[in-house]
């Protein structure tokens, strides 16, 4: 039931990889980890989600934040590696229709 | 009167029980018979509930419990959340709740306010009083085919 957060920096790219669970209680770490990267100019923030196992709508909240905050900031966010239950959520709430959103890739041979 | 079972727990109204309520739920679930898939909409329900109870029922530092029943009966499962905190005006939050339109510029998307309307395109069944605090009962049904994406009404009483 935690939430794992690694943040990789290389020149304009900023990688936050993310495992375990997006809730309530574990939402606050990654608010903060998203306030220091997507404030800065020409970022590109790609959150790489394929071992995010369970989400609810705390994560989508936290990343409409983000989207907003790199919108204002002359960033790009990209969501990538989603698996099928957390897609959904982005689904259901269209949300896919404002987010560059990807799922992950089934079978390899894509 | 149909028969059911009937687990309660009482959590402290802190976001850290959220993740101990999911487990409990998907020990229940999983015992009666539910889906991956079913398991998985049940636990994002509860969640947004709870979530909302810790979020709205209780002012900072108060302590506050929340209270989690599951009716589980033979055909589906009735999961009810209930704070004695602050009320909300309901009908008020279901305005605003919905899913994201493209005619609305990102800059006014809300970054809360998906809870409910997740918790009615997951559950077969839902319905929340407001009496002393907020009571939500949700209720999902074990054989039920997917939930269609626009969900059924809630109803709403007061």
């Amino acid at each position: 039931m935690n939430l794992e957060i690694t943040l990789t920096e290389e020149g304009n790219q900023s990688i936050i990889a993310l495992a375990g669970e997006i809730d309530a209680y574990t939402v606050t770490n990654l608010k903060e980890t998203f306030d220091s990267v997507t404030k800065k100019e020409g970022q590109e923030v790609i959150v790489d989600l394929e071992h995010v196992t369970y989400m609810d709508s705390t994560g989508l909240g936290v990343f409409i934040g983000a989207l907003k905050s790199t919108k204002e900031s002359d960033s790009e966010l990209k969501l990538v590696n989603i698996q099928d239950r957390v897609y959904r959520l982005f689904q259901i709430t269209g949300l896919d229709e404002i987010m560059d959103v990807k799922a992950a890739i089934r079978g390899g041979n894509e | 009167m149909e028969k059911f079972e009937f687990v309660e727990m009482t959590i402290p109204a802190k976001a850290e029980y959220i993740g101990v309520i999911r487990l409990s739920l998907s020990g229940i679930a999983n015992r009666m018979g539910f889906s991956y898939e079913n398991i998985e909409d049940l636990k994002i329900a509860i969640s947004e509930a709870i979530t909302n109870a810790v979020t709205h029922a209780y002012e900072k530092d108060e302590k506050g419990e929340i209270q989690i029943g599951f009716g589980i009966y033979e055909d589906r499962l009735e999961v009810m959340v209930a704070d004695r905190g602050i009320s909300f005006d309901v009908e008020e939050v279901r305005k605003k709740a919905g899913p994201y339109k493209r005619s609305k510029p990102v800059e006014d998307l809300q970054e809360g306010g998906f809870g409910l309307f997740l918790i009615d395109a997951l559950m077969d069944k839902v319905e929340i009083h407001d009496h002393s605090g907020i009571i939500i009962i949700m209720t999902k049904y074990i054989n039920e085919a997917e939930v269609g994406l626009d969900g059924d009404q809630i109803s709403t009483t007061s």
